[in-house]
């Protein structure tokens, strides 16, 4: 009978400390749950991540364009072909401006450099800029900024081309 | 009669954080300097200067940087109120530092005081990162550059690095939501963390018997000499030591505003954009370093290696004594010395020799194994030589070695805080 009473209680008590680690547990993940990254409280809209860029003829080869609003370049190579780039430099995230008398990017933080297919020519980045899918419809570009595509150095099937016509 | 008493009542309030009585030699001001408590009153400054500064803050990136205009053109003593904030903010991490290198060199981490080492790296990490977090809050562009490129530096912890950037960010550049979350740190978390630890602290240190006993190298261990009354010795020298510490903080902020530059920009960063002071030296080794090697495996090394100093069995007892023996006052110096050499040459060797034949992007085995290797292999050597060719004890080799790399450290972070110009040039004095 004794026996009995003992083991229900270390059986209860046993019960609970499982109850209490579940609650602590519990409260962990809520915590968790509550810094995880937000959504933009304006709720941006999925089609306000692609920007009309314009017609291709607007853009000469062998320049840079910026894009402020979409946080881009869009470069146009000697060969016609379009790259649109991130200008977030791979190294540590500093905005990096286009140096046309240089013709290249020159990272002001810690100099790294990416010519104009955004290949790094001077280290410390690690990898080639960032790239955005570029669609171009009835010869008009559009560029799809809702999530950079990594990359570690140019490769010739990232350039877009125009239809010849 | 009335007079002692009250004094007694007075006596009995501080009993909780001093003992009655302290040894007179505790009392000499080459043993401690006053660090510790300095330490704590630019706590405290922090601490009301941080609570006013509160009433004049908005924290959103719309209103942070006018508010702050605000309070410093509008509201009576709002910028001398900022300067004050800054320049205690910075203080503290100057005072903390020393204050942990004379915790070292007098040996007053060795048992039984090990965890309140521990204790004092926790104090010590808050502080850094309360720094920190005040840094991002007046949304200026140094603000905003130096924080998107220290917390960009997390991108290179392998697997999760890129995820607690987010988590810190709350999203993938700083906006209203990181301004927030280090608002919240800033103001309520790391000072909580700061007052919890605190007490710990100091508890230690009564624990302990109190603070070690000074002695000359050729003097015995054990004798503890005369002891004398807490107030007023040690009472009044504290309030001194206070008064003239508040004395320099008020001239500096009243000569020096603390810096604000232009609103953040997000589309320009500025030339050169350089991390938080006490971050320089890390951005130096990010200069020369393939990232995973300058933001996580040699931070871990320093970290372990500094959690783990009261832990090593030591041979000697040199507590109390300055730099361990007289001849742990030559290898400390001499590896003063060696550090300050090679840190400049492997910089400059690094910028003029080898930095372009490097063109391209780093590698890890290049910029990674390569000369981490060599630095580990030096680091042995020259622990092997004290050692066997100098007989140093183990005391006074591991001595020898923090110095080394405390003094590569403090040379990484002045040349990056005055030797790197426009584009993170080498130049010749900024």
């Amino acid at each position: 009978m004794e026996r009995e009473t003992y083991s229900r209680r270390s059986f209860l008590s046993k019960l609970w400390i499982v109850l209490g680690a579940l609650t602590f547990a519990e409260v962990i993940w809520m915590i968790i749950a509550f810094f995880r990254p937000r959504k933009p409280r304006t709720g941006a809209v999925e089609h306000d991540a692609i920007i009309v860029a314009g017609p291709v003829d607007r853009f000469e080869p062998g320049t840079v364009s910026a894009f402020v609003r979409g946080k881009f370049y869009l470069a146009r190579l000697e060969d016609g072909g379009f790259l649109a780039m991130s200008r977030t430099c791979t190294h540590l995230s500093c905005t990096v401006p286009w140096v046309a008398g240089e013709n290249k990017f020159i990272c002001p933080c810690h100099s790294s450099e990416f010519d104009i297919r955004g290949d790094v020519i001077n280290p410390p980045a690690p990898r080639a800029l960032d790239l955005y899918p570029i669609v171009i419809e009835n010869n008009v570009l559009k560029v799809d900024t809702s999530q950079p595509a990594k990359r570690s150095q140019f490769a010739a099937d990232q350039v877009s081309y125009p239809k010849q016509t | 009669m009335e007079s002692t008493d009250q004094r007694k009542y007075f006596r009995n309030l501080l009993l909780h954080f001093r003992p009655s009585e302290v040894p007179e030699r505790t009392l000499r001001l080459s043993l401690t300097w006053g660090l510790g408590g300095m330490a704590v009153v630019l706590v405290f400054l922090l601490i009301g200067t941080g609570l006013l500064l509160k009433f004049a803050y908005e924290p959103s990136p719309e209103h942070a940087y006018d508010s702050i205009l605000y309070l410093e053109s509008q509201i009576p003593f709002g910028q001398l109120i900022r300067n004050i904030h800054r320049w205690s903010g910075n203080g503290l991490i100057f005072v903390g530092f020393l204050h942990l290198l004379r915790v070292f060199y007098t040996g007053a981490f060795m048992a039984p005081r090990q965890l309140n080492w521990i204790f004092g790296l926790v104090l010590f990490t808050a502080v850094i990162f309360s720094n920190f977090t005040g840094y991002l809050l007046p949304w200026d562009q140094i603000a905003y550059w130096a924080i998107t490129i220290s917390t960009s530096m997390l991108d290179y912890l392998p697997g999760v690095g890129t995820g607690i950037k987010e988590w810190i960010l709350g999203g993938t550049e700083p906006g209203p939501v990181t301004l927030i979350n280090f608002y919240a740190l800033h103001t309520a978390i790391l000072p909580a963390l700061l007052l919890f630890v605190l007490p710990f602290h100091f508890w230690r240190i009564r624990k302990a018997g109190g603070l070690v006993i000074p002695r000359s190298p050729s003097e015995q261990p054990g004798t503890t000499g005369p002891m004398v009354d807490a107030m007023p010795h040690l009472i009044v020298r504290e309030a001194a030591m206070a008064v003239l510490l508040l004395a320099v903080i008020l001239a500096i902020s009243m000569f020096f505003d603390a810096p604000l530059a232009e609103q953040a920009n997000p589309g320009l960063s500025p030339n050169p954009t350089k991390a938080p002071w006490y971050f320089m030296g890390l951005q130096e080794l990010l200069m020369h370093f393939h990232p995973v090697f300058s933001v996580f495996v040699i931070p871990l090394i320093l970290v372990a290696g500094l959690v783990s100093i009261p832990y090593f069995n030591y041979q000697a007892e040199t507590v109390g004594v300055w730099f361990c023996s007289r001849k742990g006052r030559k290898t400390a110096l001499a590896a003063v010395f060696i550090a300050i050499t090679a840190t400049v040459a492997a910089v400059l060797a690094d910028e003029f020799l080898i930095g372009d034949s490097l063109a391209g992007p780093p590698n890890m085995v290049n910029n990674g194994l390569v000369p981490f290797g060599v630095i580990l292999a030096a680091c042995a050597g020259f622990y092997v030589i004290l050692r066997k060719g100098f007989k140093a004890n183990n005391n006074e080799a591991v001595q020898a070695l923090f110095t080394l790399l405390v003094t590569a450290f403090v040379v990484l972070t002045v040349i990056g805080v005055w030797f790197r110009g426009t584009g993170m040039q080498l130049m010749w004095a900024g």
